[in-house]
């Protein structure tokens, strides 16, 4: 009796690692000679080069400074260092030998030419959202540029994280390989869904914004909920973000196309480089239908903000901080020169705190590393400047800042262990200079 | 190299990018009238304006001037007359004179985001420029006149 069990365990274990095989395994395509330029429409690679700007290629492809679309820009994932591939179509360190078809394949079931299956870093499930004549467009822009050679780095993820086999178990959890790309909703606009295709697919938006399970798969469920990524918060997009003002329409899309709604905060860390490095290029229609979907699914159009306003103002001229109370008395010599306000509403360049997403934020990992580094050049909008205090103060003074401003200018419950999160931060900083 | 524009000069150096925009210049430019006070950006006497705004120069990285305007004491007026300095004067403001000039430059922020200062807006914009001479009182009285010249139409930047 034992033996007959034992022995069927074990030919269930063989035919379901079989199985698993089966549907893990994928063929290498057959390496194609590398083709011409010629054999592109003019137009289809300007379309292409329109989506690679859109679907922010470029922002993990190229490293700063480094040569275009070549990779090696290292990714913290949580589990190791991802480095990105080298995508110009140099035939030997680049995609130089894909075909359309072995290119498509990797954009939707997110598999290598050589049949090897791709990280989830590479957001192949919003991809797959991609119409085939985008695809193709992309795919003509990518085999036109200059082919670099750049051998790819190694990650760094540890054992069994590393074999790639094993993500084709992850993809059978949380990829629903069925999906196929986009399908318009008929009760939404034009714009409406112009900008959900931008968004969910190009553009995956969700790959930061949307909190992800123990094993890194996104938690649909919690769609751009918000998560803390690489050491930032991508904020909560939904109604669940505790900002004071609704971010609107036209406040997502000031913010979106320049780098700064007035009245919320500005573009850091890689959402700027979402801003100025993509967005920025793109048609103006694109970036307001991409708002559009946004302040659709947060329910902005309803609220109304007024009174919000007048109560954050109202923080704000009545703080008048205690002599006694360290965090107060930074802000007045630290921070009060540019960000004191006294009116109904803040003075251009004079950004107000209360009004602040990131001082009202779930956690306070966005206001640590705007102070620590600053808001530089590559940040918010040209000419917006803030000095990185790392150099100047400690992480005592910045946890009573963050507490003391958290305090006086929201409604919100306290940060918790604020001076570790400012040591954890200055670490990772100091660490990526 | 790193160029930016001094007082309406462009201006070429050649020093470490992490270097204090304060350092590069008193000792490489010799604008002097630029002060360090603390160096953690904590007492305002390096105040100058980038693009505009004031600034505390001790804790900017030259690399953060790169490709700016920077305004100082000596830029703020050609002939050191805007309203603020002839207020200064006017009120003998200065005691030992080591932080005026960056109480003027974070004044002249001050007065173009609020050109009606009250008292209480005063303290709060100028509360990070230290005085340890406490010649506030001073301070406060030369913003007012100055503010009110600018009302009336003086030029100022």
């Amino acid at each position: 009796m034992v033996k007959r069990l034992f022995t069927g365990v074990v030919t269930l274990m063989v035919l379901s690692g079989l199985g698993f095989l089966f549907f893990a395994w994928q063929p290498a395509l057959t390496a194609i000679e590398p083709p011409q330029a010629a054999a592109f429409p003019a137009e289809q690679i300007a379309q292409g080069e329109q989506l690679a700007l859109a679907g922010f290629c470029a922002n993990c492809h190229t490293v700063p400074g480094g040569q275009d679309y070549a990779g090696g820009l290292g990714l913290d994932s949580g589990f190791g260092i991802i480095y990105t591939t080298n995508i110009t179509p140099d035939p030997e360190t680049g995609i130089g030998t894909w075909s359309e078809a072995a290119f498509f394949r990797a954009m939707r079931k997110g598999v290598s030419r050589n049949g090897a299956h791709l990280l989830p870093a590479f957001p192949y499930s919003h991809f797959a959202k991609i119409t085939d004549p985008d695809l193709t467009a992309l795919y003509a822009y990518f085999m036109t540029r200059t082919p670099v050679k750049a051998e790819k780095q190694r990650n760094t993820l540890p054992f069994p994280l590393n074999i790639r086999l094993l993500q084709a178990g992850w993809k059978l959890l949380f990829v629903n390989s069925s999906a196929g790309p986009y399908q318009p909703r008929a009760d939404k606009s034009e714009a409406w869904n112009r900008g959900a295709y931008l968004s969910e697919g190009l553009g995956h938006c969700g790959a930061c914004h949307t909190p992800r399970n123990a094993l890194g798969g996104e938690k649909l469920d919690h769609a751009y909920g918000g998560a803390v990524i690489d050491h930032w918060l991508a904020p909560s997009l939904t109604h669940t973000n505790p900002s004071p003002l609704p971010w609107t329409e036209a406040d997502l899309f000031d913010y979106l196309r320049n780098g700064a709604s007035p009245l919320h905060g500005v573009a850091a860390g890689s959402m700027a480089e979402v801003v100025h490095m993509g967005l920025a290029k793109l048609p103006e229609a694109d970036v307001r239908a991409i708002a559009v979907f946004f302040a659709d699914l947060n329910g902005s159009a309803t609220v109304d903000a007024a009174p919000a306003l007048a109560t954050a103002m109202a923080r704000e001229r009545n703080d008048t901080g205690s002599e006694a109370d360290h965090g107060a008395q930074l802000f007045r010599t630290a921070c009060a020169y540019c960000h004191y306000n006294n009116a109904e509403r803040p003075a251009p360049a004079r950004p107000e705190l209360a009004l602040s997403s990131t001082i009202f934020a779930s956690d306070p990992v966005n206001f640590i590393h705007v102070v620590l580094d600053g808001i530089g050049s590559k940040d918010g909008i040209p000419g917006l400047y803030m000095p990185g205090f790392a150099k100047s103060l400690s992480d005592d003074d910045i946890a009573e800042l963050a507490s003391y401003l958290r305090r006086t200018r929201t409604d919100q419950p306290a940060w918790p262990n604020l001076i570790e999160a400012v040591a954890s931060n200055r670490k990772s900083l100091t660490a990526s200079h | 190299m790193t160029q930016f524009t001094l007082n309406g000069q462009s201006v070429t150096v050649d020093v470490a990018e992490d270097t204090p925009l304060l350092w590069v210049l008193r000792d490489v430019l010799g604008f002097k009238g630029t002060k360090f006070g603390c160096g953690i950006g904590a007492c305002g006497a390096c105040t100058v304006h980038l693009n505009g705004r004031a600034i505390r120069s001790c804790i900017i990285p030259l690399s953060d001037a790169k490709g700016g305007q920077i305004t100082t004491i000596e830029g703020l007026d050609p002939a050191g007359q805007h309203p603020l300095q002839k207020a200064w004067v006017e009120t003998q403001a200065p005691q030992c004179g080591y932080c005026q000039s960056g109480q003027i430059m974070q004044a002249a922020t001050l007065l173009k985001d609020f050109p009606n200062a009250s008292d209480a807006d005063i303290d709060a914009v100028m509360s990070g420029n230290l005085c340890r001479c406490m010649a506030y009182v001073r301070i406060r009285q030369a913003i007012k006149i100055a503010a009110a010249e600018i009302r009336n139409g003086a030029p100022h930047e």
